[in-house]
């Protein structure tokens, strides 16, 4: 399905991903994590081939995608679903019409679009939401729009970069269960994430890169704990944190009034 | 089919979303194809003039002196006609010399009333067929009896021709700059929607949008931008000639006795080389703008 063999990319200054060789299984649910620059992200962006790999071979369901040409992209992107951290929907435009773009933008017929779109958008159970604009929703029926987008035209891969970042913890393990259904369905899902929680509660596949090298490939639980530390992610560290400076802040504006 | 009508509503909202900014690239490329039409103009009208010139001047004067008689002038017709590169002979008295005079001076001819001689010469006067032939003729010319000048006015058309064609290569010159400078203009005006509509663009990609397809509305709007300008400036400019026509067109008759080109005429070949110009101005201007985003 997805196979990474020898990919080596490079930046200017530091190693985006080095010597990575990794396989992913049709139909796999796989848990990308790693601190901050570990190279995740190299590892998305070449998948798309948003960026090309310096050596090594990336193939999609048997088709090399290393030095792809540029008019073939398109072809490799419409059979790769794309859910990222912010969302990405188009304010101007309602909730149907930010899922039907993704059908117009490829020819579907207007026929389909009408089929298509509600259908999505009630497996995403937000169907009364769309004639509502993104910022007329709340932060998770924004994902569940952004991930009836992302599958609407039924692509066999589905990368979510973060789908969780910006959701408490409720809504967060609501979007995973979206997710885990589109799994078994038969989609394949890539998920770059950092929440702990999250990653052992699914028990799932995690693969773990660091440096640009992948560290850990094994079943069940996240097991970073200087991931964690580092960049303090999960989302109970960031609420606990903001309360913290909130208190800080409030606690020393008091003082002054004293 | 569908496709074409996604992309000509796209790039309609975006001209109407971007409006203040289209409607100033519309007014910089519309002056820019108003100073080109007048280059275009000066440049057909010269050109026009220099081919009436040509003809005008594709014959021999040869001035008689006053004591040759007609049968003199008519040996001269007999044995002209004889040579080759003839198309035709005649003798214009001075008579005749005079009465042409005045109809070219027109409302002004009154004036040569007031002479009191008449002071042209009789004339006979070759029409050359085979202008390669005119130097050997007006050699010929020379070596008859009782004439005052042999008026051949080949080097005179020659300079013409010369000055006209260098003034064709400075005005196509400066009409590149100008269509590089428009080009310019609108490929800022698209780069201001493409940033304005980057996030729906990074969208597009993800979901495998061609780049055709999302070049498309943005090349839309270039082609409507310029097709716009052309459209003003080819009307802004059939008024203006047709007033200066009005107005200038006798004297510069009288002056150069030669008309200058009719404005329906000149309109009709602007118009289409204006569209063009637009068209390719416009699609031009977009597909540079958007060409490192593309990329990317």
């Amino acid at each position: 399905m997805i196979v990474f063999d020898h990919v080596t990319k490079y930046y200017k200054s530091n190693v985006g991903l080095d010597d990575v060789s990794v396989r992913i299984k049709e139909g796999d649910f796989v848990f990308l994590v790693g601190p901050s620059g570990s190279g995740k992200s190299t590892f998305i962006k070449l998948l798309i081939h948003e960026i090309n790999a310096d050596k090594g071979s990336i193939r999609v369901r048997g088709e090399e995608v290393t030095n792809m040409p540029a008019r073939r992209v398109p072809a490799l992107r419409r059979r790769i679903g794309i859910v990222f951290q912010d969302f990405r929907l188009l304010p101007k435009k309602t909730v149907f019409e930010n899922v039907a773009f993704a059908m117009e933008i490829i020819h579907k017929p207007r026929k389909q679009i009408r089929k298509n779109v509600p259908q999505v958008l009630t497996m995403m159970g937000i169907a009364d939401k769309a004639d509502k604009y993104p910022d007329e929703l709340s932060a998770g029926e924004q994902q569940r729009v952004a991930i009836a987008r992302a599958i609407v035209n039924r692509p066999r891969i589905l990368i979510a970069d973060e789908p969780t970042g910006n959701l408490d913890p409720d809504t967060a393990w609501e979007i995973m269960q979206l997710l885990n259904q589109i799994n078994r369905r038969g989609t394949t899902i890539l998920m770059v994430t950092h929440a702990k929680d999250i990653v052992d509660k699914m028990g799932k596949r995690v693969i773990a890169i660091e440096k640009g090298r992948i560290v850990r490939d094994e079943f069940g639980a996240y097991g970073y704990r200087e991931a964690l530390e580092d960049t303090e992610m999960t989302f109970d560290t960031i609420q606990a944190k903001k309360r913290d400076t909130g208190r800080i802040k409030f606690r020393r504006g008091g003082e002054k009034q004293r | 089919m569908k496709s074409f009508f996604y992309t000509l509503k796209q790039s309609f909202l975006q001209f109407g979303r971007n409006l203040n900014m289209s409607l100033i690239s519309i007014f910089a490329i519309t002056c820019m194809l108003l100073i080109l039409s007048l280059f275009f103009i000066v440049v057909i009208n010269i050109s026009t003039a220099a081919e009436t010139i040509k003809g005008d001047y594709d014959s021999i004067e040869i001035f008689l002196e006053d004591e040759t008689g007609i049968e003199q002038a008519d040996e001269m017709i007999i044995d002209l006609k004889t040579q080759e590169g003839v198309a035709d002979v005649f003798y214009k008295s001075k008579e005749q010399a005079m009465a042409e005079f005045k109809e070219r001076w027109g409302e002004n001819g009154y004036l040569l009333d007031s002479l009191e001689d008449n002071p042209l010469p009789n004339s006979v006067v070759i029409v050359i067929g085979d202008l390669e032939k005119a130097d050997a003729l007006a050699a010929h010319a020379e070596k008859f009896d009782g004439i005052e000048d042999v008026k051949y006015y080949k080097s005179t058309v020659d300079k013409l021709l010369e000055a006209t064609r260098f003034v064709q290569i400075a005005a196509f010159v400066i009409m590149i700059f100008l269509i590089i400078i428009s080009i310019v203009v609108v490929s800022n005006t698209i780069k201001l929607t493409v940033f304005n509509r980057s996030e729906e663009i990074s969208i597009m990609k993800y979901v495998g949008a061609t780049n055709w397809f999302i070049r498309g509305p943005f090349l839309c709007e270039g082609i409507i931008i310029g097709l716009i300008s052309a459209v003003i400036s080819v009307g802004l400019t059939y008024i203006a000639y047709s007033k200066i026509v009005d107005i200038m067109g006798d004297q510069v008759y009288q002056m150069l006795s030669m008309p200058m080109v009719p404005a329906n005429f000149l309109i009709m070949n602007f118009t289409w080389i204006f569209m063009a110009l637009g068209i390719s101005i416009g699609s031009c201007g977009s597909i540079i703008s958007m060409r490192r985003f593309l990329d990317a």
